[in-house]
């Protein structure tokens, strides 16, 4: 019956998700990194446990209900002595096996758990990263103790492949929760309260993740892109990140600045090595490098980065961005502008 | 019994009235509209409660056909965020809230004193304004929605989110009063079941031989008392929180917002077991019925029921793994969360048992408590991955997460209500509802709940957070979605199925008999529907299953007055008669004061003042409700 087709069907959806064509980028059975390994790991224990214990207890139902057939209604049944017997046994060997079973997946996790503790101490000198959850983005400050050698970005995480990063993870509002599931489980921002999470790409990729605690309005949309690089390439990207902006290389650029520095952008968002410093927007001083806009929700191109601009809110509807009227020359500016931000 | 209840009654002019004529004159509620109003009759209370819960049901299902619709397609249109922000709170809040415990509660108490032999509930004008507060909770809840400030902040509430820096206007104060409506109500409804399994069981009753199901509503009413304590208690902080600035939640000022989550959770778990004992405990009632035995393994059941509803208290701070609160203090709650699977497997091995040694037939009932077992049990085993730290870091806030509470939900929780209504409803109604289409209902609903919630096991495991009003395109989400809004629709045709079968059923439905399928317990052996008095002579127990090990000359009890309400009082643990005790008339104070608790509720969302004027809003009703009346000479 159904019942039987049911468990196949829970059997085998892990297996079919495994080889079916879901998005790579942001999948828990997909990992990238260590911890995320380690975890998928004890995954598969799971069901390979459970997997036997639904088709198990359906069939013994299925059986139960098909033995006598649709007899006579009303006769009671007193079962005999024997049979009641008969039934305790099989009844105190299958809570036996549930207990055995529990137990062994007990010890597993158990094990998981101290591994994962355990992959966030040793290793190389990690990388430390806040990220700042903010309704509704991302801040993200690459904390160097040596002089000079920190500095800030948004909505992209960029972290060099095999060495262990650490996330002091901050917010400034509400809670959020950082979850990028190809490289590990998830932790909340809490406020008062400074919770860590150590992660290491094992290889390089994109890997999206998206906050997983409910924050308001457009918690849907606030996405953050993982940028697993080769060692070499991060310290490359890094050194460039580290500067200020280039000054405006052309005209139409210069008049995009002063459009910036007068208007409203500059009331929130900071460009180094401009007046601009504001600090309750995200950090635009490389915006033009980063792969997406908005926290992970648009691509980030000319067209899109225009759209932000002049009506953020039925993009992101409640989103602290306010719309901005600009003559169309100004906006062309602008956006000259903001692309040469690299 | 029987024979004396099917004895004609006419009324001869000249002659005495008859024992039962005198019954139903003592026990009558007031014609009309004043005895709408004054009823104190547990079995019409329990009938409103039903059909107002499941008004709810059907209105929160409609919040999710409107949801999933909206999650169909990537980047859907039908709702902008701030309404869908409504829409799952409102859902969440209703189902859990005003559909779910009060559901199940309202069963219990129609049902338990008809099983355990009793005349009415225990304290029943208290269980009057129990309905009136639930009634005004829900009413607040939903034309706040319609009016378009229904709360947005989560069924969950966390803090910071949920205080007036980023939650201002009235939309969270609503949830919070309607958190204090529903509180009072479960609380007393609670107080009713346990006072009535304690006090008023047929003698001979003992506790050994109380059925399942009373026992399932004993030990949800007993976790009810300390659950819902709490979170009223909270909800009243979060209030307080808002409206006069204590800083209970607010970290900027010496307040933590992990308070919030360990005193909502030490409320909200135990709540999943209050919906999913009443649960096992309709499995345990309708099973006898349909295997043609008692339920196998009575003590081991009854142990597993009680060593749940312990269990269910230590297993709270799996909902806050993610917090970063607790490392490896968080194994204690792993294990103990594990371990709560223990005494439910052998609750379902018993069960199993008990179809085994038994005679199955294969009536809508008991296809509901087949759908239990295939869809209940995926919950449990995703239960079990949840326990886990590491797994749960992965799934934990995703569509997983939606999918399991759905499985537990609806499978632990509403396939056995379903069972229970249609195996109870010729004995609230007198009339058996449709086979045909009680099968129909049935497949709709089973192939609905699977479409609708497999797929988001898929979906949290490939990144999907919970609690978005959309999602991009090109994150591999579009075909799982879309299957789970056709089983959306699928589960709404089901119910709709079901509205028929019921409305189909009360106008011309088959007439039910006392008993229609021969079952066990105590509630068939009085007509259907039950009159007001329940039995005209309540029964004396002999046996396990009351009615089965019932013999030609049982006792009955007599001695009870006829011209005023008057109910048997036993022991606690023996059910030895104990005392007569005066059951009070109808009156109307209930209704009174639940209207003044309702004026002083919705102030105290405006303002602290309200503390002043609602107390001597509440004191009139109160001080007649409680003056004390000269008994009339009879």
């Amino acid at each position: 019956m159904s019942v039987a087709r049911r468990a196949r069907g829970l059997a085998a959806a892990p297996l079919l998700l495994a080889g079916c064509s879901l998005n790579r980028f942001q999948s828990a059975l997909d990992p990238a990194g260590t911890q995320a390994s380690r975890i998928e790991r004890l995954w598969w224990l799971a069901p390979a446990l459970a997997a036997p214990a639904y088709p198990l207890t359906m069939a013994a139902l299925a059986v139960a209900t098909g033995r006598r057939g649709r007899a006579p209604a009303l006769p009671r049944v007193e079962p005999s002595p024997a049979a009641e017997r008969r039934a305790t046994r099989w009844v105190a060997a299958a809570t036996g096996a549930t207990v055995v079973v529990l137990f062994v997946f007990l010890a597993a996790d158990l094990f998981t758990g101290r591994a994962l503790l355990a992959l966030g101490r040793g290793g190389d000198r990690p990388l430390h990263v806040r990220v700042t959850g903010v309704q509704w983005w991302w801040r993200v400050e690459y904390r160097d103790p040596a002089p000079g050698r920190s500095m800030t970005t948004a909505n992209e995480l960029r972290i060099p492949v095999g060495r262990p990063v650490v996330l002091e993870l901050e917010t400034e509002d509400v809670i959020h929760s950082f979850w990028v599931p190809a490289l590990h489980g998830k932790r909340d921002h809490v406020p008062g309260r400074h919770n860590t999470l150590t992660l290491r790409a094992d290889r390089p990729g994109v890997y999206r993740g998206q906050c997983a605690e409910y924050c308001g309005l457009q918690h849907a949309k606030m996405g953050i892109d993982v940028v697993a690089m080769p060692p070499r390439a991060f310290d490359a990207w890094y050194a460039g990140q580290l500067a200020d902006a280039a000054p405006p290389a052309d005209s139409l650029r210069a008049e995009g600045m002063r459009a910036f520095l007068s208007g409203p952008c500059a009331a929130c968002h900071a460009v180094r090595g401009t007046p601009a410093s504001a600090q309750s927007g995200p950090d635009l001083t490389h915006v033009a490098s980063r792969r997406s806009l908005a926290a992970g929700t648009l691509p980030n191109t000319r067209g899109h980065l225009a759209g932000w601009i002049v009506d953020p809110q039925s993009l992101k509807p409640g989103t602290y961005m306010p719309p901005n009227d600009l003559p169309a020359p100004a906006l062309r500016a602008l956006l000259a502008y903001v692309e040469g931000l690299r | 019994m029987t024979a004396v209840a099917e004895a004609p009654a006419d009324a001869g002019a000249t002659r005495a009235p008859t024992e039962r004529e005198r019954l139903e004159r003592t026990w009558a509620d007031p014609p009309g509209l004043w005895g709408w109003l004054t009823t104190v009759d547990h079995k019409r209370i329990a009938a409103r409660y039903v059909v107002t819960a499941f008004v709810f049901f059907a209105l929160g299902g409609i919040d999710a056909l409107v949801m999933r619709t909206q999650l169909a397609v990537p980047e859907g249109r039908v709702v902008d965020p701030d309404r869908y922000a409504q829409l799952f709170t409102v859902h969440g809040t209703n189902m859990m809230f005003l559909f779910a415990v009060p559901v199940m509660l309202a069963v219990g108490l129609y049902m338990v004193p008809l099983m355990v032999g009793a005349r009415n509930v225990a304290f029943p004008r208290l269980n009057a304004l129990g309905y009136w507060a639930y009634l005004a909770g829900g009413t607040l809840l939903w034309a706040s929605l319609l009016l378009n400030t229904g709360p947005d902040q989560g069924w969950f509430s966390y803090v910071p989110l949920a205080l007036s820096e980023y939650s201002p206007g009235k939309r969270v104060d609503v949830w919070a009063q309607m958190i204090t409506f529903t509180e009072i109500s479960g609380l007393i409804s609670a107080v009713e079941i346990v006072v009535t399994v304690l006090k008023c069981r047929a003698p001979g009753m003992t506790l050994a031989r109380m059925p399942i199901f009373v026992w399932a509503m004993f030990v949800t009413a007993m976790m009810v008392l300390p659950s819902l304590a709490v979170i009223a208690t909270a909800s009243q902080m979060l209030a307080m929180d808002r409206l006069v600035d204590t800083h209970f939640f607010d970290v900027d000022r010496g307040g933590d917002a992990i308070l919030w989550q360990h005193l909502f959770w030490w409320f909200g778990h135990p709540e999943v077991y209050i919906v999913f004992l009443p649960g096992t405990g309709f499995v345990s009632a309708v099973l006898p019925a349909f295997t043609r035995r008692q339920v196998f393994g009575y003590p081991a059941v009854v142990m597993a029921t009680i060593a749940t509803g312990f269990l269910g208290f230590g297993v709270w701070v799996h909902h806050m793994f993610v917090s970063g609160v607790l490392h490896q203090a968080g194994s204690f709650f792993t294990a103990a969360s594990v371990l709560i699977t223990i005494p439910t497997a052998v609750q379902i091995f018993c069960w199993i048992a008990t179809i085994w040694t038994g005679r199955p037939r294969f009536g809508v009932p008991f296809l509901f408590v087949l759908g239990f077992f295939a869809t209940f049990i995926v919950g449990g085993l995703t239960g079990v991955m949840l326990a886990s730290i590491p797994l749960d870091q992965q799934v934990h806030d995703s569509y997983f997460v939606v999918a399991h509470l759905h499985y537990v939900l609806l499978g632990g929780g509403v396939f056995p209500l379903f069972a229970a209504v249609y195996y109870w409803f010729p004995k609230w109604t007198g009339r058996m509802l449709g086979e045909r289409l009680g099968k129909a209902h049935f497949w709709l609903w089973f192939v609905g709940v699977q479409l609708t919630f497999f797929p988001m096991h898929l979906l949290g495991l490939a990144g999907m957070p919970r609690r978005v009003y959309t999602y991009l395109d090109g994150l591999g989400w579009n075909g799982l979605n879309a299957t789970a809004t056709v089983g959306a629709w699928v589960l709404a045709l089901s119910v709709a199925a079901f509205a028929f079968n019921v409305v189909h059923a009360l106008r011309r439905g088959a007439r039910a008999d006392a008993d229609p399928w021969g079952a066990d317990t105590l509630e068939w052996a009085t007509p259907s529907p039950p009159p007001p008095y329940n039995f005209e002579r309540p029964p004396v127990v002999q046996g396990r299953a009351a009615l089965w090990s019932r013999t030609p000359d049982a006792p009955v009890v007599v001695g009870l007055s006829t011209e005023r309400r008057e109910i048997l009082v036993t022991t606690a643990y023996d059910a030895e008669p104990d005392h007569r005790h005066r059951d009070p008339d109808p009156s109307i104070w209930p209704f009174v004061t639940a209207l003044s608790v309702s004026v002083f509720f919705v102030a105290l969302m405006f303002t602290p003042w309200a503390v002043v004027s609602g107390s001597a809003l509440l004191l009139p009703p109160l001080l007649a409700w409680g003056w004390p009346k000269r008994e009339r000479a009879t």
